[in-house]
């Protein structure tokens, strides 16, 4: 009975005090607009920079990390590891030197390709197995050989686990699938062989033998180096112009479910299938880098905004105490407890981050719809047409409750300072 | 008689910048419905007893009694509860809160203390300042009205949770004579209709004459 009087004794003194951090604010409004603005300032930018970058970071993820496996199996042409020698018994234990060690002769086909890509498919930690034949070609245009690289793919399902489709800038992924004796051409291929979609390239294998493509489409990537040579066509194409039986396959790519165990996973398959596996972590190390110093560029230039807002409710709120020592004596001797003066203070400080805060989502959200509807042309993403946007309300949480907690910060110390102001000197000294 | 606040040897230093002896084994009680007033040359310790007996300055030494409970040493904020509850003041600069309007600045300590409801607490303001004259200006901000009213609304602050007394730091010693008598009249008046408890430190001779008792003090002690 005693604890219930007193709590709700407690919420009327919270809204007396609330009630008096009204006043104070709305008595002057112009401070504390201004002290909300240098909020909104922070929190708009924090959410604006973050949507941006994140949207872009996600975009050149996904320039490179959708199209790449997350395991890539093929066999390398290396040296032996152990040299004839290292089995010799009288050289046990010495030290043996053999110099001018040259590759061992393998095949850069995978033995039993087809059994392993049937086994990786039927494995529930696989999204997808594709397998690929890379091969060495010429473009034949005219009396001119232009270098080339054909890739032999299941065009389907590649289409499907490397959004293969999105970087087809004229024709379609379809049309591969269809006209089994189609290319989909590299744009700048296409642009120095002078074709159409429609056209007839010959490809001519390295052995010489020439083969007549229907082009079905162009293919951009972005990266012109990739677009001035390669081009994609359907598995047995690449088997016929490499003279290879149908079970050649050169490169089984792999996409898990969960990218984070591709490390482990490629340690397993390189044991257990005796060929070389890559993982993606590996493969693209540097591009992991370059998205987390990008994510943390734009959070020091946030957290930076935030500080020095922060310091601006700090000093407003200094000042506003120091011209409120008269009524903080008044309040203090007419029986309002230390405590009660510094929540009025803190909880001022509070209401402009909150009420800063959330205009400052509000602008960052306008300001991020119209990034988004900004054009933007790039040749690396031809299904790209504006700036890309990260929506996640994770950065509108996470900026409230930054603009909360800065606000708290600048507030608390100034409210202490009220706290433990005496009215007997403020009194005396008038 | 039944006493109201009692003070038993209080002794007090000022500490800086050397160490001075202010007050000096102080003692004397106020009953019931006593006006008293309290006279010296300045630095002679009035106000800072006055500070004391008001519980806002806790560093000294000796007892201090309010309605015969033991005030000294208890906790600031079990101190700022007992301001609100049992001691009214009154102080030479008007001391409102100027961006509230008059009649929340009577309110305030009500709400504070938080026992009557809100329609309650603006009744009873509204009888204290119909009291003191000034009902009509209820409703302006407390920076729009002149000195005299002020210091009338202040006591009106200083009435609104019916205080066992009311205690003044020179409450007159700012405003003209005219609003000076008006000021000691209502005090008076208090005292006699309401058996209200009136400690005044001031400086007026012709104020101080027309209370109850004057206590008159120099170089820390009573004479």
């Amino acid at each position: 009975m005693k604890r219930q009087k007193s709590t709700s004794r407690n919420r009327a003194n919270w809204k007396l005090i609330l009630s008096i951090s009204k006043t104070h604010i709305w008595t002057r409004k112009k401070q504390s607009l201004i002290a909300a603005l240098g909020v909104t300032f922070g929190i708009g930018t924090y959410v604006i920079m973050m949507s941006f970058m994140h949207g872009l970071n996600d975009l050149l993820d996904g320039l490179i990390l959708n199209r790449t496996p997350h395991i890539h199996l093929y066999n390398e042409l290396k040296p032996s590891t152990k040299q004839p020698l290292d089995l010799n018994e009288n050289y046990q234990g010495k030290t043996i030197f053999v110099q001018s060690v040259k590759p061992k002769n393998a095949q850069v086909r995978i033995h039993n390709a087809l059994p392993i890509l049937s086994f990786l498919n039927s494995q529930p930690y696989v999204k997808g197995a594709t397998p690929q034949i890379k091969a060495q070609a010429y473009y034949l245009a005219g009396s001119n050989q232009l270098n080339g690289s054909l890739t032999g793919i299941d065009v389907m399902k590649e289409g499907h686990l490397y959004n293969l489709g999105d970087y087809i800038i004229d024709g379609s992924l379809e049309n591969l699938a269809q006209n089994e004796k189609g290319i989909l051409l590299g744009a700048g291929v296409a642009k120095k062989l002078s074709v159409r979609v429609g056209d007839v390239v010959q490809v001519s294998s390295i052995k010489g033998d020439v083969m007549p493509l229907k082009v079905v489409g162009f293919y951009q990537s972005g990266m012109a180096e990739i677009d001035n040579i390669q081009s994609y066509v359907n598995l047995k194409v690449a088997q016929r112009l490499t003279g290879q039986s149908n079970d050649y396959v050169t490169d089984i790519n792999i996409k898990l479910n969960d990218m984070e165990l591709a490390p482990k996973l490629a340690k397993q398959m390189e044991e257990m299938f005796d060929v070389t596996a890559v993982d993606i972590q590996t493969a693209n190390a540097q591009f992991e880098t370059g998205s987390s110093i990008r994510t943390m560029i734009s959070y020091a230039v946030s957290i930076t905004l935030l500080i020095v807002a922060g310091f601006g409710i700090y000093n407003i709120l200094n000042m506003l105490i120091f011209e409120k020592m008269n009524d903080i004596a008044i309040l203090k001797a007419t029986g309002f407890s230390g405590k009660d003066v510094k929540w009025m203070f803190i909880s001022q400080a509070m209401i402009i981050g909150l009420v800063g805060g959330f205009i400052g989502l509000s602008v960052g959200y306008l300001v991020t719809v119209i990034i988004d509807n900004t054009p933007f042309d790039t040749a690396a993403l031809p299904t790209i047409k504006t700036f890309p946007v990260d929506y996640d309300i994770k950065y509108y949480i996470i900026g409230v409750s930054f603009s909360l907690i800065s606000t708290f910060l600048a507030g608390y110390f100034p409210s202490r300072k009220a706290e433990k102001i005496d009215p007997v000197d403020i009194i005396r000294g008038q | 008689m039944q006493e109201i606040i009692r003070a038993s040897h209080i002794t007090k230093f000022f500490r800086k910048p050397v160490e001075v002896k202010v007050l000096d084994d102080v003692s004397f009680q106020i009953n019931k419905g006593e006006f008293v007033s309290i006279m010296g040359k300045s630095g002679c310790g009035k106000s800072t007893l006055l500070y004391i007996l008001s519980t806002m300055d806790t560093d000294y030494e000796g007892e201090l009694f309010l309605d015969s409970e033991l005030i000294t040493g208890q906790r600031h904020e079990e101190l700022a509860r007992i301001r609100n509850e049992k001691i009214g003041f009154v102080f030479q600069f008007h001391y409102l809160l100027p961006e509230f309007t008059v009649l929340e600045n009577v309110t305030l300590p009500a709400k504070k203390l938080g026992i009557k409801s809100k329609q309650e607490i603006e009744h009873d303001a509204i009888e204290k300042l119909k009291l003191l004259g000034i009902d009509d200006q209820a409703k302006k901000l407390s920076s729009r009205i002149s000195g005299g009213q002020k210091q009338r609304v202040a006591i009106a602050r200083a009435l609104i949770n019916n205080p066992s007394i009311i205690m003044g730091d020179e409450p007159t010693g700012n405003l003209d004579s005219k609003n000076a008598d008006i000021v000691f009249d209502i005090f008076k008046d208090l005292s006699i209709s309401q058996n209200l408890s009136l400690l005044v430190v001031t400086h007026d001779e012709d104020f101080a004459k027309r209370t109850d008792r004057i206590i008159h003090m120099g170089d820390g002690k009573i004479i």
